[in-house]
């Protein structure tokens, strides 16, 4: 396949970016999208031009570190799946595709196509943590039984990977999702439930302070989370918020 | 220097609990005054940093990632072994540990591995205490499957995302002290060197990945947690960032470097397709316990299949080759790692290879989902003779066990694996091999320790499956915190280690003048263009069959690799600024010299054992023909080198090994 590819480039956080355009050919089905830009990253090295940066590390769509906005989709036009897993054969010969960084007022451009998103660790150091000692002195793992269902819906929230893309999908760049699913991993488990007022308030508070916007209920998110995350999470986090509140 | 192991003294079953009564402890309040460093924030290092903190010392950690979240460990998958003996089905701290070393084929330090065994079960209540959502069975109690090498069933797992559920539960206790001001977290941070003043540990130099900023950090002592070397080979089930660095420059700082050629060739994994791959990809271990592996019986099968002529689901069971079953009927498909990939090895080195490439074999779930299927219908009181009916009842109950895997396979190769077998073959997968450590985890630099994937200690020549992630969690969580107090008690008088020694100048130096080289050499290659061609002489002369010749030839081209890469990389960008061919450039520089030291220690070591297959060195005869032939006289030691200037010129020492416990037998899993 021979392709265009129209890409964000910036170079730092001060510089204003703009897109550029290049050439690509010979680009196989079978490749991964990371992979045509390594085909990409390698023709500007050897034209002795800086490479496009991108983030990227495990390469099969659990660390979460991949970001791209792809033809206006976060992760592209496949569902389910993150930038790292998209592969070729979604597109066409000939071709154009726009490649532009995950935009949100907290995730700041580091370089080209790279965000900055230690907003999302904030939120986690706020609250997304139970206080158990690491002392190993607890109690058996097997004293508390938890209902299936409860364990397998925490488990579902609790495979976000902190990528992102809920918030370049949402018009508000609200971070709902991910803090939701966060919230609801621990207030479906009893381990989670001692904390659980302190923890939603918190976790939230930082979330407002992150300039992150606020939920309008669209739903974009859901639909360009890679995990699948629902937003029966938000609705979950909602009803947490509310009784935190009441207790004050 | 002679290698004293400081394993304590006294019965196995007792030395754990001896050695925590007699060594040093820190008070609470002199531990405030003491602080240490933390490279990595995988399930080794963010364990270790979020209970030293927690302790009271004040932790710097680092991670080359934007978030300690995002450490490798996040990608494993089929799950962590604790001798927890909930399913009765005889487990315990002594069959976990004599497993370990069977299956590490008695190259590892019964003490270690007798110590990790029993720490094991504590590690699943700490989890489960941090909210880590394990698989439960329907009475809402733990849910457990098996792994290779072992009878019984003692492996936890959370789907087949076991080390994302586990690393997300270290980092929550990260947070928790990053949050109390505890840690100090440095992200995209790579570590470059180690200084070492007096004799002992005192810091590192690191570049900020973003700004270009080279920084200096001083701490009473460094804990490496950097992870495995997989990547010298270039494609592996790796994160494309995991590399040697940190290790490496530990070992030119005067770490010895143990067993580099013990590296685990994994058996299921996707198959390479084409040059353009970047990265392998791991279909779980735990596929194994319900996939059949298989081949065609005949060699015509083979090519019409080749040829697209023929579907595996239309061979015959009676032309399907169940190798594994046959040559192993003990353990079947749930033969250790190493030997079912010779075995997939040696089936398609026969021809029959059942891809384009011809390696590839058959993971077949065929029979798992027409049991489970049945097994459904029987408990929903459906007809368990409509087959259609059979197999979607199945095909759900494999989704909810592996349905994220099944996602990966489909999304990579363009097939559906529910409904026609996978196809696999081994990749390199995990390095057994590592910095040397004691028995407190010390490396052979005082103050300098090495804990998970980065040290040598517990898998011998080979791991178990789920055994690596108890590991990480065990050092972190359960060893290094109490073994590290023994040392820095002769800290507390010490203050704040100053960062204006002649030992951090020059460390820094020798930093800048490298990154300086490579962003002003004029070069006519690419960093991957060399990683590629290391890659190649790894996989073809040191992978998973060697012999003399090939490592000879190994050796001097990668030598010769490496003079080129001096002379020819080229690194575009400059040094103030965020730049990952840079990065890399310093990493694959390591690469090149650990790839000569570990097809060196390929070549020494006489023997087959483990991943290590020297084709010299097969039974001929008999039951076991065929297999590998250990030499227990000659070599039952850890081969630890010693850096002296160039990777040809490493000293060897050896640590004997001692088997007081279990009886050194041969391997069989027949
Ligand atoms: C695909 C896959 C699946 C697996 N599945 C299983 C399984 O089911 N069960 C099991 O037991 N094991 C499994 N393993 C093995 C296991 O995941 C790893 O051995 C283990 O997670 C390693 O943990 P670690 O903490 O030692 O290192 P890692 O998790 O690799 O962490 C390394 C850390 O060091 C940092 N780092 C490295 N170098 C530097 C540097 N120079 N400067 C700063 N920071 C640095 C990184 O940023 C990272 O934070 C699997 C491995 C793979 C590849
Ligand atoms: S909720 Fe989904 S989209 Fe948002 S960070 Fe988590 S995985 Fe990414
Ligand atoms: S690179 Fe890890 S999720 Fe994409």
């Amino acid at each position: 396949m021979n392709l265009t590819l129209k890409i964000w480039r910036q170079k730092n956080a001060n510089d204003k970016g703009k897109m550029v355009d290049y050439q690509v050919s010979d680009i196989s089905p079978d490749m991964s999208f990371l992979e045509m830009l390594d085909v990409l990253n390698e023709q500007l090295i050897n034209k002795g031009e800086e490479p496009v940066a991108f983030d990227h590390d495990c390469r099969e769509g659990i660390c979460g570190m991949c970001s791209l906005y792809i033809n206006g989709e976060a992760h592209g036009p496949d569902r389910g799946v993150t930038t790292c897993q998209l592969h070729m054969r979604m597109f066409k010969d000939g071709d154009t595709i726009f490649i532009e960084p995950f935009r949100a007022k907290a995730f700041p451009v580091i370089k080209d196509l790279v965000v900055d998103r230690s907003a999302f660790d904030r939120i986690q150091h706020a609250g997304g943590f139970i206080s158990v000692n690491t002392s190993g002195n607890t109690i058996d793992a097997n004293a508390i039984p938890v209902n299936k269902h409860d364990a397998d819906d925490a488990f579902s929230a609790a495979t976000c990977i902190g990528c992102g893309a809920c918030v370049a999908s949402c018009k508000n760049s609200s971070a709902m999702l991910f803090v939701g699913a966060k919230v609801s991993q621990f207030a479906l488990l009893p381990q989670g439930q001692v904390e659980a007022t302190d923890r939603v308030m918190n976790m939230v508070k930082q979330m407002d302070e992150e300039g992150f916007g606020n939920c309008t209920n669209t739903g974009a998110c859901e639909v360009e989370c890679p995990k699948g995350i629902s937003l029966e999470n938000i609705a979950r986090m909602n009803s947490e918020y509310l009784k935190a509140s009441l207790k004050g | 220097m002679s290698l004293d192991s400081k394993v304590p003294k006294g019965p196995i079953a007792d030395k754990w609990t001896n050695h925590k009564n007699n060594i040093n402890l820190v008070n609470p309040a002199n531990k405030r005054l003491i602080d240490v460093i933390v490279v990595g924030t995988g399930l080794a290092g963010g364990s270790a940093a979020a209970t030293l903190a927690e302790l009271g010392y004040n932790v710097k950690a680092f991670c080359f990632q934007d978030s300690p979240r995002r450490a490798h460990s996040i990608a494993a998958q089929g799950g962590i072994n604790a001798a927890k003996n909930y399913q009765g089905d005889g487990d315990s701290n002594y069959r976990l540990f004599y497993d370990t070393v069977k299956g590490g084929d008695y190259r590892s330090r019964e003490a270690n591995v007798y110590r990790l065994a029993e720490v094991s079960a504590n590690i699943i209540d700490q989890c489960v205490a941090q909210g880590v959502p394990f698989a439960r069975e329907y009475g809402g109690l733990l849910d457990n499957r098996s792994f290779g090498g072992v009878l019984v069933s003692r492996t936890f797992y959370a789907a087949g995302q076991t080390g994302q559920q586990l690393l997300l539960g270290a980092y929550s206790a990260m947070n928790r002290q990053i949050g109390r001001g505890k840690i100090k977290m440095y992200n995209r941070h790579e570590m470059l060197d180690v200084v070492v003043v007096d004799g002992k540990a005192r810091g590192i130099i690191t570049r900020n990945l973003v700004t270009g900023e080279i920084e200096r950090h001083s701490a009473h002592a460094v804990v490496l947690g950097s992870g495995g070397y997989g990547n010298v080979f270039f494609l592996s089930t790796n994160a494309m960032g995991s590399n040697v660095t940190a290790a490496w420059k530990a070992h030119k700082r005067g770490a010895y470097f143990a067993n580099p050629c013990y590296t685990q060739i994994h058996p299921t994994c996707i198959p390479v397709s084409g040059d353009h791959q970047s990265k392998l990809t791991l279909m779980s271990e735990s596929l194994r316990n319900d996939g059949r592996i298989w081949v065609p019986k005949n060699i015509e099968d083979v090519k019409a299949i080749r040829e697209g002529r023929l579907k595996p689901t239309e061979i015959a069971e009676e032309n399907r080759d169940y190798y594994l079953e046959r040559r192993y009927p003990a353990f079947g498909n749930l033969v250790p790692r190493d030997v079912a990939s010779r075995a997939a090895k040696e089936r398609c080195d026969a021809g029959y290879g059942v891809n384009a490439t011809g390696e590839a074999v058959y993971l077949d779930f065929a029979s798992a989902i027409t049991r489970y299927g049945k097994e459904q219908a029987h408990v929903k009181g459906l007809d368990e003779n409509d087959a259609a009916l059979v197999k979607k009842l199945g095909q759900e109950v494999i989704k909810t066990k592996y349905g994220n895997l099944f996602q990966m396979y489909e999304k990579i190769v363009d097939q559906n694996p529910y409904e026609t077998p996978m196809m696999i073959y081994p990749a390199v997968h995990y390095t057994m091999g590592g910095l040397w450590v004691d028995y407190n985890l010390q490396t052979t630099v005082p103050g300098l320790y090495a804990i998970g994937e980065a040290n040598f200690s517990d898998h011998g020549a080979n791991r178990l499956g789920a055994s690596a992630l108890m590991q990480g969690l065990a050092d972190g969580y359960f060893v290094l915190p109490y073994t590290i107090g023994d040392y820095l008690a002769d800290d507390i008088r010490t203050g704040p280690i100053s960062t204006e020694s002649k030992e951090f100048e020059e460390a820094e130096k020798n930093v800048r003048e490298r990154i300086e080289f490579f962003v002003n050499n004029e070069g006519k290659h690419s960093v991957d263009y060399f990683h590629k061609k290391l890659g190649k002489i790894m996989w073809n002369k040191v992978g998973m069959a060697r012999n003399v010749k090939g490592l000879t030839e190994a050796i001097s081209e990668i030598k010769a690799l490496r003079e080129e890469f001096w002379k020819e990389v080229k690194v575009p960008g400059t040094a103030n600024e965020f730049n990952e061919e840079l990065a890399k450039a310093g990493r694959v520089a390591d690469f090149l010299e650990l790839g000569e030291l570990f097809a060196k220690d390929a070549l020494h070591r006489e023997e087959s054992c483990g991943g290590h297959f020297r084709e010299d060195f097969v039974e001929e005869s008999g039951e076991q023909k065929g297999e590998a032939k250990r030499d227990d006289e000659n070599f039952a030691y850890v081969a630890a080198w010693e850096y002296k200037g160039q990777p040809s010129e490493a000293q060897l020492h050896k640590e004997e090994l001692e088997f007081n416990d279990i009886e050194l037998k041969q391997r069989s899993y027949k």
